[in-house]
């Protein structure tokens, strides 16, 4: 019984050692951003001084970020979920193939695509100065994550019958796409949009390489404050990109639930 | 009642082959009249689903396949457009819909009006007996419920053919019997064409005006149940559809000579020679007393099921012959006994061998 228990004990303390080595670095940079003055401490007073310099300093970034954000959510949206269907439906060979091709992107540096993309298309300056070229990044790499996310519930739902069905009522392809398809979808559509949207604002590696000056994201426009401004304003940028994708990354969760009940509903 | 009338279907020649080469389907031909229910029986891969799909337009037949609706042409019409209804074996019911919704989206499609789509789906639902159920959605339902509720939507907007691909097989035995007897009164009363597809022979008796049975991608016979049953056309057919007796011996004079005696053929039969495959079913073999009858054996087991006595008599042929007896008769095993059977219920399967 005593010995269960030293057990229990030991197992929940290496358990909150390993959280507070994950968490507190993420605390003590919140902490920064409302801190008079961080080498002296949180004594030194307690100030949002920082948080507005940021915004003064990066709102466009703030901005160009979910900008970006929601153009690569809505192409995805576009591009994936009849990708995914058509994949799913069609099967076979070919669209394994495709579906690794989608894939790959996840796997390959992110710093490649960027490369990759400057080399090609970088000649083309209008499209190079502008936000569409780091939009085209972001959909690479952000494109496989909805793809899958809505192919995962196509797979619990037999959506090729579901199909099927609908054609022998008379319904065309686009009706069945729209009356059918989409709406059973629904959680993994979801889940793939938060997913792109977090996926997007958080972006690094790639937008690192494809901005300009006058394209810096929100991510890009951090590295920048950590490497030529006070640590508190860096760490005050910290917290405002926080407290944008908590909230996004609790609705990941919540709808991850909800479509885990998916199958477990249908029987 | 419900004014849906079908159409007759011509298949000619409609092969399948599918792209990795395997062959699905032989080129098959055949005729579905007006207001028929045609079975397709057979074991699984058989082709018998994927003649079904060739129907529907879920499939296209190989180069050179037809398929006919009253005449016209719709090898190369999309299913959408060849007004079928279809039921699928896992019904396929739309989980974003609610019960009405279901039955009416042909309608709705089709753009019939807010009224007309009530009054129809009140009738189907009559017809099919889910009153009450309208508001539902799908995953509030039982598999029998479903069941109706795919039925009344595939005939919603009064199909051309009627497509049902193994449609009671998920449901357990006694609703099945049920819905089956349901479903032959639903079938007569809209006097619709309907296509069946089923693995489960007393499905096919029981619905089929005609049935197809199918083996390794043909038509193995096609004929009426009775036809079926008392004349199959092979050792196979005879094996599948109900249960029978296979007797391998050597016939002469009109006589088939067995260990346990002589056995008189009928019709045809009588004058074949040499070694023969015969069938006899279990229950046209009457038990008699063994005194100075041409064909004695020695009862093995008796199990009573009710209804009948199933009894297994050894010693008339290589394989102990089953029996279905009254569930009067008593007897029990070690007994000898003496076996009566109609020389016209003995069928010949010429140019068969063990």
């Amino acid at each position: 019984m005593t010995k269960t228990r030293i057990l229990f004990g030991l197992q929940l303390a290496f358990t909150l050692l390993v959280a507070a080595f994950l968490i507190v670095p993420a605390i003590l940079s919140m902490v920064a951003g409302v801190t008079v003055n961080y080498f002296r401490g949180i004594r030194s007073g307690v100030t949002l001084h920082w948080i507005g310099q940021v915004w003064e300093l990066y709102a466009d970034t703030i901005g160009r970020s979910f900008e970006i954000a929601l153009a690569t959510l809505l192409v995805t949206l576009v591009i994936g979920v009849p990708a995914a269907y058509a994949l799913h439906t069609r099967g076979g060979r070919f669209s394994r193939i495709v579906e690794e091709i989608i894939t790959l992107p996840i796997a390959i540096p992110g710093l490649a695509i960027a490369l990759a993309l400057i080399l090609t298309y970088g000649g083309i300056g209008g499209f190079r100065r502008s936000w569409l070229f780091i939009l085209v990044g972001h959909v690479i790499f952000t494109l496989p994550f909805m793809v899958r996310a809505v192919m995962a519930v196509f797979a619990t739902i037999d959506v090729k019958t579901l199909d099927e069905s609908a054609a022998s009522l008379g319904a065309s392809p686009w009706r069945r796409f729209r009356d059918v398809i989409v709406p059973n979808a629904r959680p993994g559509i979801l889940a793939g949009a938060l997913m792109v949207v977090t996926l997007s604002l958080g972006e690094f590696n790639l937008t690192w390489m494809l901005h300009t000056p006058l394209t810096k994201t929100l991510p890009v426009g951090l590295a920048d404050s950590y490497a030529s401004m006070r640590l508190e304003i860096a760490s005050a940028y910290t917290l405002i990109f926080f407290v944008m994708i908590i909230p996004l990354l609790v609705a990941m969760q919540w709808i991850g639930a909800g479509a885990g009940l998916m199958p477990g509903k249908k029987s | 009642m419900t004014g849906a009338k079908g159409v007759s279907v011509h298949l000619q020649s409609c092969s399948k082959t599918f792209p990795d080469g395997t062959r699905a389907l032989e080129p098959v031909s055949l005729d579905v009249a007006c207001g028929e229910t045609l079975v397709f029986l057979g074991p699984s891969g058989c082709g018998k689903t994927t003649t079904l799909r060739i129907i529907a337009g879920l499939e296209q037949p190989d180069d050179g396949g037809r398929v006919l609706f009253d005449g016209e042409d719709v090898t190369h019409l999309p299913i959408e457009r060849r007004n079928v209804g279809m039921v699928f074996q896992s019904y396929a019911l739309f989980p974003n819909m609610t019960v009405a919704d279901n039955i009416g989206y042909s309608l709705k499609i089709r753009g019939a009006s807010r009224a007309e789509r009530t009054t129809r789906i009140a009738e189907l639902v009559t017809l099919t007996g889910i009153g009450g159920l309208e508001n539902r959605s799908i995953d509030q339902l039982s598999g029998g419920q479903r069941q109706r509720v795919a039925l009344a939507r595939a005939v919603a907007m009064r199909p051309r053919v009627l497509l049902l691909d193994e449609p009671l097989t998920a449901l357990d035995a006694s609703l099945r019997e049920r819905l089956r007897a349901e479903l032959n009164r639903l079938l007569r009363s809209l006097g619709i064409t309907a296509v069946y597809v089923t693995h489960d022979q007393a499905e096919a008796m029981a619905l089929g005006d005609r049935i197809v049975v199918m083996r390794n991608g043909a038509i193995a016979q096609i004929g009426t149940p009775r036809e079926i049953y008392f004349e199959p056309a092979s050792r196979f057919i005879a094996e599948f559809v109900g249960a029978a007796n296979i007797l391998e011996a050597t016939a002469a004079d009109g006589f088939l000579a067995l260990r346990g005696g002589r056995l008189a053929i009928g019709g045809d039969g009588k004058n074949a020679r040499g070694n023969v495959v015969a069938m006899v079913r279990p229950e046209a073999i009457a038990l008699v007393a063994p005194e100075g009858a041409s064909l004695t054996g020695r009862l093995e087991t008796a199990s009573f099921v009710g209804d009948r006595l199933r009894l297994t008599v050894a010693g008339v042929s290589e394989r102990p012959l089953s029996i279905d007896a009254p569930n009067t008769v008593s007897a029990r095993p070690g007994d000898l006994v003496g076996l009566l059977i109609d020389p016209n219920a003995i069928r010949l399967f010429p140019g068969e061998r063990s």
